[in-house]
């Protein structure tokens, strides 16, 4: 592989599953490069996590088809194992097993040598920080260190991919960002991450983001890419933030004002989408405010608009 | 096979942490081989009977020896009148009721019937029915002892033994085989082997697997390149040694503490043991596969050890069921290997004598594992 730094790991032709008659997964098309972040985004129930397991051979596409090292998922299912790692929501550890005896099982579980073994514990110690409690139960570890045991276990063969299903469900921040840290730093290394998440900041760090509704992948790119989108922010529009005493009374009235099309609260701010032809005097007006107590400033999307006002459309598009 | 040994360890690491599934293994058995060999026993003596005599004389007197001596009454109470009588079987103190007329002595000196009524209590068809019976043959052997008596002085005789002396004209001589005492040890001890060994290698198994799907550790293995027979044989093979430690000291218990002796070939015993056991770890994968969490398990179990206790003939005799629930005996594994047992352990029973049960095992077996096996797949769905 001379193109390894640029080849697509993971690639996907309208993959579909279905679940007797509940479409989970609908005709869904996405890849990535080798070393991204794939940050994989979506409401509960979405199909997250069944793309993961499609992806990883434990579960049959009913149709379409998927890559994953340029093997196919369907039929070279268990050579696609032995070079991916998984970590689910889950955090599948043996409680009942020290976090040594967790490494070495999954170590002999891919047949590692014993001497490999004992090596790839020491480089997962250094990574993760679980050396100092290598001799205590998993159950005893809080849930920050059991998450990063369970990414240990994941990574003892060398994986060249990496799915990670909510990783940081019911983490606390600090662990959150620490485990981040970590992720950014196997894609330094090259290692292909794909990771689901419901956090708008974590998908801010990824280098790519797809975005699922309801079985359907709405969009997908760089995150800089999809703010651009003209969808997100169409022509005859512009997106402000409004800064005044008491946004969350002001949110309603702005939101009465014709020509708002959203208006959302952040923090003690209003993001307001309003078209280009409502002059900013008129939502002042509508605040009930002087000009001196308002102040008003054109801003960029975030991914969060980006998702609500693609997946609103989509909504609005499906119920038509 | 990949993974085998990463699966075999870990699951004795298991084992190791959790002594608790030892105890579960070794000790229940033996607490209920205590129940069924020493507490339950289905030779009925002394029941208990009120006497209500109101003949007061000689002979009523030795009736109701009779009665007594006989080993399966005892009398709790005398009663001196109706009321007392009637209360003493409704309150339940009482199981039989012997009332004995005011001219017993009279009628039987002047060559008329004498009637006792004996009432029994038939809420219990068990002890009713042991009552009965042992008030009939109280009742012919009195009258046959009067009639012997009579037959004497008349100097007639419907037949004579060898000596000259009065005998009955039939005698039956029955002779009890391969449990001569009728020692209730001797009938469920043997089938309790059966039970034992199924019931543990049938939670265990399916425990062990349904414990990891709900974890979630079977995903993470399905997503490793473990091998099915791997993962399978991994996980099967502690349970199946833990079952066969178990056979062994069940067996042991069985001839050392219950004086239940084997009859038969030990290694003819435990190879079909082995056959069982196999099932039973079949039987296992099977609820596995159907349960998702370790409550559904233990339902699904309980589903199996039912029919599996109740219809194998291990309590009750299979000849007088009615005919479609016999049939269905005939698919229950447990049903094959409890007449082996008995039939090795207390008959001496060869190949020759038990193949057709020997046979319906195999079977047993091969269907139970192919179905298991194959609905055992490292796939989510």
């Amino acid at each position: 592989m001379t193109d390894a730094a640029t080849a697509v790991v993971i690639e996907t032709e309208r993959i579909t599953r279905r679940f007797r008659d509940v479409l989970a997964v609908d005709a869904v098309t996405l890849s990535v490069p080798r070393a991204a972040i794939y940050g994989f985004l979506g409401p509960n129930g979405s199909g997250k996590s069944t793309i993961i397991r499609m992806l990883c051979g434990v579960l049959r596409p009913t149709a379409g088809t998927g890559r994953v090292l340029g093997r196919d998922v369907a039929r070279e299912a268990e050579a696609i194992k032995r070079r991916i790692g998984y970590m689910s929501q889950k955090f599948s550890l043996y409680a009942d097993l020290s976090v040594t005896e967790n490494l070495d099982f999954y170590g002999r579980i891919y047949g590692l040598s014993r001497e490999r073994v004992r090596r790839r514990k020491r480089e997962l110690y250094d990574l993760v920080g679980v050396g100092p409690f290598e001799r205590r139960l998993a159950r005893e570890l809080s849930g920050g260190w059991k998450q990063r045991l369970a990414l240990a276990c994941a990574l003892i063969h060398e994986p060249e991919v990496l799915f990670l299903d909510e990783p940081t469900a019911g983490i606390d921040p600090v662990a959150r960002r620490e485990l981040w840290d970590l992720l950014f730093e196997l894609s330094g290394r090259g290692v292909t991450l794909f990771v689901t998440t419901h956090y708008m900041d974590e998908a801010e760090r990824c280098t790519h983001v797809g975005y699922i509704y309801l079985g359907r992948l709405i969009v997908h790119g760089k995150p800089e890419d999809l703010k651009q989108l003209a969808d997100v922010t169409p022509a005859e529009t512009r997106r402000l933030e409004i800064t005044c005493p008491h946004a969350t009374t002001a949110l309603p009235r702005v939101r009465a004002v014709p020509g708002v099309r959203d208006a959302t609260l952040f923090g003690e701010t209003l993001h307001v989408l309003v078209e280009q032809r409502v002059p900013d005097v008129r939502l002042i007006e509508a605040l009930g405010q002087t000009a001196a107590a308002v102040e008003l400033r054109p801003i960029a999307p975030t991914l969060e608009d980006v998702f609500v006002t693609l997946s609103r459309s989509e909504a609005q598009r499906r119920a038509s | 096979m990949t993974g085998f040994w990463a699966i075999l360890l870990k699951e004795f690491a298991h084992l190791r942490r959790e002594p608790i599934t030892l105890f579960f293994a070794l000790v229940v058995p033996m607490l209920q081989l205590t129940i069924f060999g020493y507490a339950i026993q289905t030779t009925i003596d002394d029941i208990h009977t009120v006497v209500y005599d109101l003949d007061q004389r000689q002979d009523s007197r030795e009736l109701i020896a009779a009665f007594v001596n006989s080993r399966k009454f005892k009398v709790v109470e005398e009663v001196h009148d109706q009321a007392a009588f009637d209360h003493a079987l409704a309150s339940g103190r009482a199981k039989v009721g012997v009332k004995v007329p005011p001219d017993y002595t009279e009628r039987l000196l002047r060559g008329q019937q004498a009637t006792v009524q004996v009432l029994i209590d038939g809420s219990d068809s068990q002890v009713a029915t042991t009552a009965l019976n042992g008030a009939m043959l109280l009742g012919l052997n009195q009258s046959l002892r009067r009639g012997t008596a009579l037959a004497e002085a008349v100097q007639m005789a419907a037949a004579r033994d060898p000596a000259g002396r009065l005998a009955l004209p039939v005698e039956v001589r029955p002779r009890l085989l391969y449990n001569p005492n009728l020692r209730s040890a001797h009938f469920f001890v043997p089938g309790l082997v059966g039970i034992i060994m199924q019931l543990v290698t049938l939670f265990l198994t399916s425990f062990a697997i349904v414990r990891e799907r709900e974890l979630g550790t079977l995903e993470q293995l399905f997503v490793t390149p473990v091998g099915r027979g791997g993962l399978l044989l991994g996980k099967l093979i502690p349970y199946a040694l833990l079952g066969f430690i178990e056979t062994l000291v069940v067996l042991t218990v069985m001839v050392f503490v219950f004086r239940v002796p084997i009859c038969g070939d030990l290694l003819l015993l435990l190879g079909t043991s082995l056959l069982f056991l196999f099932t039973a770890l079949g039987l296992g994968l099977l609820v596995s596969t159907l349960a998702k969490t370790q409550l559904q398990a233990i339902q699904f179990a309980f589903m199996i050890m039912l029919p599996s206790i109740l219809l194998s003939g291990f309590v009750l005799p299979r000849a007088p069921m009615p005919t479609p629930i016999y049939v269905i005996t005939f698919a229950i594994p447990a049903t094959y290997f409890i007449e082996i047992l008995r039939g090795i352990i207390l008959r001496g029973a060869g190949p020759a004598d038990l193949w057709p049960q020997l046979a319906g095992l195999a079977v047993c077996c091969t269907v139970i594992l192919t179905l298991s096996v194959a609905r055992f797949r490292k796939q989510l769905d």
